[in-house]
């Protein structure tokens, strides 16, 4: 079964030509890696998935995005962001105490009850791997965790809404190899229920945790196979001269 | 070598002669309204209306007139101030007819109030027919300090991350919802630091009270807002020169009011500043 039907994605920045005509499906339960040099579109594809590119002002796109057999351009915009979370690069949580940031989503859903929103965040911390070294101090400030608890909050954070889907934006780029290794841990338990869209821009991330991968070169797709194929015997020469190191 | 020492220390001297330049007639303006001021100030001065033509007796329907003025001006300015800001800055796209209007208030700001105070008598005292009263003189000071608000409350806003803003919206939080519980509570102090440039200028100010509020001589309080009143600064320009033989130390002790009236309203605004700035945290 496919979460997402893309066909066809064109996207410009202004005059800049960020997504050229690129189809995938992404299968349900299953993390999809995309991988790429930087300025490859592969971001831009991602914010594509919960509509943050409509953010900026001089976006416009063409082809379809189709969700659970829906257009997401005709959906409302909030229900999209709530059935697809994001995790950012940097780890970003907002000025709030650990608790209040874990359940802001939910908070802006009009959820008041205070043990619903209790239970829903220990729930999102446990799926993080963060509940226990947090669960004490859940009233202080999210700028008190280091760097990786902080990235593990924001996932615990995306979590508490309920989504179907969770995009992972270079979710490790920041962070150390013991708390990339966190991470990648909770991502591979969270597929079981979630589906998983990952930008990475380490290459060995995505062997180890991606179904399927996609390489991405100057906004197009270049392939897309399961995770093994590309990269022991990709289709595609510039495939094989990116996993090599030939560029990057 | 020598050459770029000897440079340095004049660079430094001329600094430091510019910075002395400032802050010494600050200091000495300041001093010698205490000194010259501080022998007027009693509980008469401070609670009695004047006397024997504003020679003797106190000043206190001045005092009671310019906090009324003021408090007008800031309940009419914050709010119109501050919508109009978030408007500014968080929903009106970058277009040329927005950079105009933000350019236009920019430039409103510099303005010279004695054009704020005719505006405000052909607006409110004629064409709205208020009269001459702390209504028209409280919007004429509102208008005069909305420039500033808006200016600062926008600055103050688009200063809060672009990031907190992409998080809340990518967790399904509407745009208002992200702008009330994300970007307004982090820009609090800054929007603030406006309020308080904009109090100070409003109670400093002459010439916008002087067509639309301000009274010679009213030895009684105001009783509503359509009743003209008193103010400081016009009380102050009036002792000084259109009424003869008012001892010096009347003169120096109003503005002494005036100055430490304008130091509190500011001492309260950066206390409720300061105690939100410690809520900042990134």
């Amino acid at each position: 079964m496919n979460k997402f039907n893309i066909k066809n994605l064109n996207i410009w920045f202004g005059q800049i030509h960020s997504l050229k005509d690129v189809s995938i499906d992404v299968a349900a339960n299953q993390i999809l890696s995309i991988i790429g040099p930087a300025n490859s579109g592969k971001t831009t594809f991602l914010r594509m998935l919960n509509r943050l590119n409509e953010l900026h002002s001089n976006f416009k796109m063409q082809g379809e995005v189709i969700f659970e057999n829906k257009h997401i351009q005709k959906m409302d915009v909030e229900l999209v962001r709530k059935k697809v979370g994001m995790v950012f690069a940097m780890p970003s949580p907002l000025p709030l105490s650990i608790f209040d940031n874990v359940v802001y989503g939910l908070r802006m859903s009009a959820i008041k009850d205070k043990k619903n929103l209790f239970e829903s965040a220990e729930k999102a911390l446990k799926q993080a791997y963060l509940w226990e070294e947090v669960k004490d101090r859940l009233k202080e400030s999210a700028f008190k965790l280091s760097g990786g608890q902080q990235q593990r909050l924001c996932i615990a954070r995306t979590l508490a809404v309920g989504p179907e889907v969770v995009l992972f934006d270079e979710p490790c780029s920041g962070l150390d190899p013991i708390s990339t290794a966190k991470v990648e841990e909770a991502m591979l338990e969270l597929k079981k229920e979630y589906t998983i869209v990952l930008v990475t821009n380490n290459v060995k991330q995505a062997a180890r945790v991606g179904d399927k991968t996609a390489f991405f070169l100057s906004g197009e797709l270049i392939e897309i196979d399961k995770t093994d194929k590309i990269f022991t015997a990709p289709s595609d020469k510039r495939t094989d001269d990116y996993l090599r190191g030939k560029f990057g | 070598m020598k050459n770029s020492k000897r440079d340095q220390k004049i660079a430094f001297a001329l600094l430091l002669a510019a910075t002395l330049l400032v802050v010494i007639p600050v200091g000495l303006i300041v001093l010698i309204i205490i000194q010259k001021g501080l022998p007027a100030i009693n509980w008469q001065f401070l609670t009695d209306v004047p006397r024997q033509g504003m020679r003797a007796g106190g000043i206190f329907p001045a005092i009671i007139g310019t906090i009324y003025l003021v408090g007008g001006a800031i309940v009419f300015a914050l709010p119109i101030g501050l919508m109009a800001a978030i408007y500014l800055s968080e929903y009106s796209r970058d277009n040329f007819l927005t950079r105009i209007i933000k350019l236009a208030i920019v430039n409103l700001a510099g303005v010279p109030s004695v054009v704020y105070g005719l505006f405000g008598l052909a607006l409110f005292v004629i064409f709205f027919k208020f009269g001459a009263s702390i209504l028209s003189g409280s919007l004429t000071l509102g208008i005069m300090i909305l420039p500033i608000i808006i200016t600062t409350s926008r600055e103050a806003l688009e200063s809060v991350p672009y990031t907190f803003r992409e998080v809340s919206l990518s967790l399904g939080a509407s745009k208002w919802q992200t702008i009330r519980h994300i970007v307004l509570p982090n820009a609090v102090s800054g929007i603030l630091t406006g309020t308080i440039l904009g109090l100070g200028r409003a109670a400093g100010e002459t010439a916008p009270i002087l067509f639309t509020v301000a009274a010679f001589y009213l030895p009684q309080l105001p009783s509503s807002i359509f009743d003209q009143a008193m103010a400081l600064p016009y009380h102050l320009y009036v002792i000084s020169t259109q009424v003869p033989n008012v001892d010096e130390k009347v003169r120096y002790g109003t503005a002494l009011v005036l100055l430490v009236l304008v130091l509190f309203m500011n001492l309260v605004a950066i206390v409720i500043r300061y105690k939100f700035r410690k809520m900042k945290r990134w």
